[in-house]
């Protein structure tokens, strides 16, 4: 584990007082299950952190260095957006883009935890438009979801947003009307916390990744759904053919490829729609024009990295700079040092990175895909440069991105080296949770939350659970009474009675659905396991240190310590020749919406049968990633689910509405992979 | 006369499921503002103006030409179309296809059809097409009813084989197949063939029983943007059985072979 101390402010107070790092100890404390006092002693510490001499990240100056490239920064609790459409250049052809007041991508929103913001956004378009706040627990009305939340906002009128900030971090906005994010219509949103941010940091810069066609969006989807491989240009060739017979042999080679044939798929099918059409940009800006931050060698920089694209995962880094990730999809993690890191569509990570040299960093992004890249840099003075990495090399599908691996592609722990004192080890456990896979879900054992949550061994953990909470919260569950609130220092871990604690939960299944192959389902994953510890094709083995899922611990303790007492089981299905996507063998049009009972603590199993990553983004509700945390489990709104994976995430319903349920990636959303889930 | 009666009944059944599906599979309601009606649970409930949050279900349209080409032996040339299109939603398309050979003025090999297609359960990528065709060309009309399959099949294999029946017991059989052979991202080398069969002899339109013809081809295309690559290829055209002697007797080659420079185009 990273050194926590340097991310905290709250640190340079508690030092002076009993000269250890507060939260360090805390969290050292944690593990001997004894945390009365030094969770005391950390509120303290943020109470007179007000007082400590500290140097915060400071927007204004910071980005004016840099404004040159960057959308501006809108702080209050009243904004006006307007949303025209304009004319931008930057593939050498001019092309209709939306901007927000003038910027592309749109301003940065500035809130604050506690206020209740209203936001006036005029539409100027001759269509219809829309506002979603990305990863915003708000009242369903206000989500921005046209058809689900409201009518959308007609040309020429002003819809009123108008809502209370009860969380904090960063997180973005993006139109949810057809393909407008694909030509501008995004921008981030950064929300200060109400107590310290327990992120110290000298700068803070936002990097909102985006992809960008000179082709208009809808050409892009049309092409797809004509000619699925459109822009595929990495096809196996004669000339691939005869460079493998060259490596692997001939043998080999043809097995591949009648295996591959067989299904009349490729595995160099990585991005549907990539470098052959886009260009990548970084806050608005082009490779070529370098969108630059600065700092003074030594600061803390924070990079609050927001993934905006339509249709592109990126792999990030910065060549020299290692990175230590603080924050995923808004909610604090457990510092965890990295050299690069995955960020799927829609999804957000903030970093700290200290670069003590005076010298110039490339911030680089490519696209799994590879091909073209986006670009910044970090550098002390303006107008500097540096080294751009060459790109990796373009990662192929291997049969275990086709759930056809079978135990193959497993490492180390074979069934056979599981002794039958370990599996009654196991007692009490909730097997359930595992799935019904089998020998695969084995080789993520201990990644299970359910065995991690009491792996230490013994059930006195809960009453500690108990023991640090501030207030003795109550045992009723708040159904549909008030939202459960981010966690954060304050917060407290809703426990459910001990005689309800120790019963298992009672689960019942919500029918898996059988599958057949068929217009709508090219295949269905015969394997299936959580891949939470594989950073993701072409990340593997490339000598970097790449986050993974199973590196993310909250900082702060899950709210809601309840068991699921459902679990929601939804295939990820699609027909790439078709170019037909959905959950379980349905497009949005032909399927019923998914129903959650207000209040109720719910799992969601998603098992992806297709061989390309899905990030699934579910509306209005936190989704908790089930990654071996525990109680400690990563709150997010958007996960990535790579193919042939399959991953839980619990979420409790605890706002009413109708809420959109969908695949990020835009093109495979209007293709149908999206669901309405109606929480009432 | 009775196989006009047959042809206008079917296209007109063709026309109507297709009308039907297409306009309850998309709707296109204008976005208003409207008070939303609240269900007892609170939760509104979408008024009927709103439009839907994804259109998953867009009726697009499709036209492609696989063979758009003039065909040369030196002496004699001709010119050789053979397209396809479509119009509809995943689930539910109206297809035309047409093909014909035009040498001096003279139409043959006219093969016009409407199809309606949908996807074949359980199947990934077929899809079963029913529908008319009519030979139009500058020999007598004929109007056949067609029943086919037309998908990828295993290993990247193009194949849509038909059944045609007509007036007087006739029954005709097509198999179309091609490959696309990549030599590199965008050099392609594809062969192609497509024969016909037929249960009765149609002396009026040069037509025997069995294996009638053959058009096959190797085309060697490079592709500036998928939409558009032009290609250069060998074809042979072949008569066979009763076919080949029709034509012998009435002057015409039973197997040709030709130098072919053509596009193929989609949008």
């Amino acid at each position: 584990m990273a050194n926590h101390s340097a991310y905290f402010p709250g640190t340079a107070t508690e030092s002076s007082e009993s000269g250890a790092p507060a939260i360090t100890r805390m969290c050292a404390q944690e593990r001997g299950h004894s945390l009365t006092v030094t969770r005391r002693r950390f509120v303290q510490g943020i109470a007179v952190a007000g007082l400590a001499a500290l140097v915060e990240g400071k927007f204004n100056q910071a980005a004016a260095q840099a404004i040159a490239q960057s959308p501006p920064i809108l702080t209050g609790t009243h904004f006006d957006l307007a949303i025209e459409a304009h004319h931008v250049d930057f593939t050498g052809r001019r092309r209709k883009a939306i901007k927000i007041n003038g910027s592309l991508p749109g301003p940065t929103l500035k809130w604050r935890e506690g206020d209740t913001v209203t936001v006036a956004v005029t539409n100027h378009l001759p269509e219809a438009t829309s506002i979603h706040w990305h990863g915003m627990r708000i009242p369903a009305e206000m989500d921005g979801v046209p058809g689900l939340s409201f009518a959308g906002i007609a040309p020429g009128k002003t819809f009123v947003y108008r809502f209370p900030v009860l969380q904090n971090g960063t997180y973005w906005y993006h139109s949810h009307s057809g393909s407008q994010e694909q030509i501008g219509l995004i921008g981030a949103l950064i929300i200060e916390p109400q107590a310290k941010d327990p992120i110290a940091y000298d700068r803070d810069y936002v990097v909102l990744l985006s992809d960008w066609s000179h082709t208009d969006p809808d050409t892009l989807y049309t092409n797809l759904k004509k000619q699925s491989d459109y822009y595929n240009y990495h096809k196996r060739t004669a000339g691939t053919f005869i460079d493998d017979v060259e490596t692997k042999g001939l043998r080999s080679t043809v097995t591949d490829r009648l295996a591959w044939g067989r299904t009349d798929m490729t595995p160099t099918d990585i991005a549907d729609v990539n470098s052959s059409t886009y260009i990548y940009l970084m806050n608005g800006n082009s490779p070529g024009a370098n969108w630059a931050a600065l700092f003074n060698p030594g600061e803390r920089v924070r990079l609050r990295f927001i993934n905006g694209s339509s249709m592109t995962i990126f792999d990030v880094r910065i060549p020299g700079l290692p990175m230590t990730v603080v924050q995923a999809d808004g909610n604090c993690v457990q510092p965890v040092t990295v050299d690069e890191f995955r960020i799927g569509v829609a999804e957000t990570y903030d970093v700290i990175v200290q670069p003590h040299e005076d010298k110039a960093y490339t911030i680089f992004a490519q696209p799994e895909a590879r091909g073209r890249y986006a670009r910044g840099t970090l550098a002390p003075r303006t107008g500097m440069t540096a080294e751009i990495p060459p790109i990796d090399p373009y990662p192929y599908r291997t049969m275990a991105d086709m759930g056809m691996a079978g135990m193959a592609h497993t490492k180390g722990m074979k069934m056979g080296g599981m002794s039958a004192d370990q599996m009654q080890g196991m007692n009490g456990m909730q097997m359930e949770g595992m799935g019904g896979n089998g020998m695969p879900a084995m080789k993520d054992m201990n990644q299970d939350m359910n065995m991690s949550e009491i792996k230490d061994g013994d059930m006195s953990a809960m009453s500690h659970m108990h023991m640090d909470q501030h207030t003795e919260p109550s045992n009723d569950p708040p159904v549909g009474k008030t939202p459960f609130p981010q966690p954060g220092p304050r917060t407290a871990r809703l426990m459910p009675p001990p005689s309800q604690m120790m019963a298992r939960p009672t689960q019942t299944l919500e029918g898996e659905v059988p599958l057949h192959l068929g217009p709508e389902v090219v295949m269905v994953a015969k394997n299936t396991s959580p891949r939470l510890r594989d950073p993701g094709d072409g990340l593997d083995g490339n000598g970097r240190r790449v986050l993974t899922y199973a590196d993310l611990r909250a900082l702060y303790r899950g709210v809601d310590g309840r068991q699921p007492t459902r679990e929601i089981i939804l295939h990820l299905t699609g027909n790439m020749e078709r170019f037909i996507w959905g959950f379980d063998g349905q497009k949005f049009s032909q399927a019923e919406p998914i129903h959650l009972k207000l209040g109720e603590r719910v799992r969601f199993v998603l098992i992806n049968d297709t061989m390309m990553e899905h990030p699934i983004h579910l509306h209005g509700l936190w989704s908790e990633l089930e990654n071996g945390s525990g109680e400690f489990a990563p709150y997010k709104h958007t996960i990535i689910v790579k193919p042939a994976e399959r991953v839980t995430y619990l979420v409790s319903a605890d706002t009413p509405g109708r809420w959109a349920f969908h695949c990020h990636l835009q093109y495979h959303m209007e293709a149908g992979m999206f669901r309405t889930v109606i929480v009432s | 006369m009775r196989s006009r009666l047959a042809l206008q009944l079917v296209l007109a059944g063709v026309l109507l499921s297709f009308a039907v599906t297409t306009v309850s599979a998309q709707d296109a309601a204008p976005q208003v503002d409207a008070p939303t009606p609240t269900s007892p649970l609170d939760v509104p409930t979408p008024a009927p103006n709103w439009p839907k949050p994804v259109k998953d279900n867009r009726v697009l349209t499709f036209v492609t030409f696989d063979q758009l080409e003039g065909r040369t032996n030196g002496p004699n040339t001709s010119f050789r179309w053979d397209g396809e299109g479509w119009i509809g939603t995943d689930f539910n398309k109206f297809w035309f296809k047409s093909e014909g050979r035009v040498i001096n003025g003279v139409t043959s090999d006219g093969d016009q059809e409407f199809l309606y297609d949908r996807p074949i359960p359980h199947l990934r990528y077929f899809d079963w097409q029913a529908g008319a065709r009519v030979d139009i060309d500058s020999g007598p009309r004929r109007a056949w009813l067609a029943l086919g399959i037309q998908g990828l099949a295993r290993y990247f294999f193009n194949f849509a084989p038909t059944l045609y029946v007509r007036d007087g017991g006739h029954v005709a059989g097509r198999l179309e197949g091609y490959y696309d052979l990549y030599l590199t991202q965008r050099l392609i080398l594809q062969p192609q063939v497509e024969m016909n069969f037929y249960s009765k002899a149609d002396r009026a339109r040069g037509i025997g029983t069995g294996l009638s013809d053959l058009d096959g081809g190797v085309r060697l295309g490079y592709q500036f943007s998928r939409k558009f690559a032009p290609y250069i290829g060998y074809t042979y055209t072949g008569t066979f059985g009763q076919t080949a002697t029709f034509n012998r007797q009435g002057g015409q080659p039973t197997g040709e072979h030709r130098l072919v420079l053509g596009i193929w185009l989609w949008h």
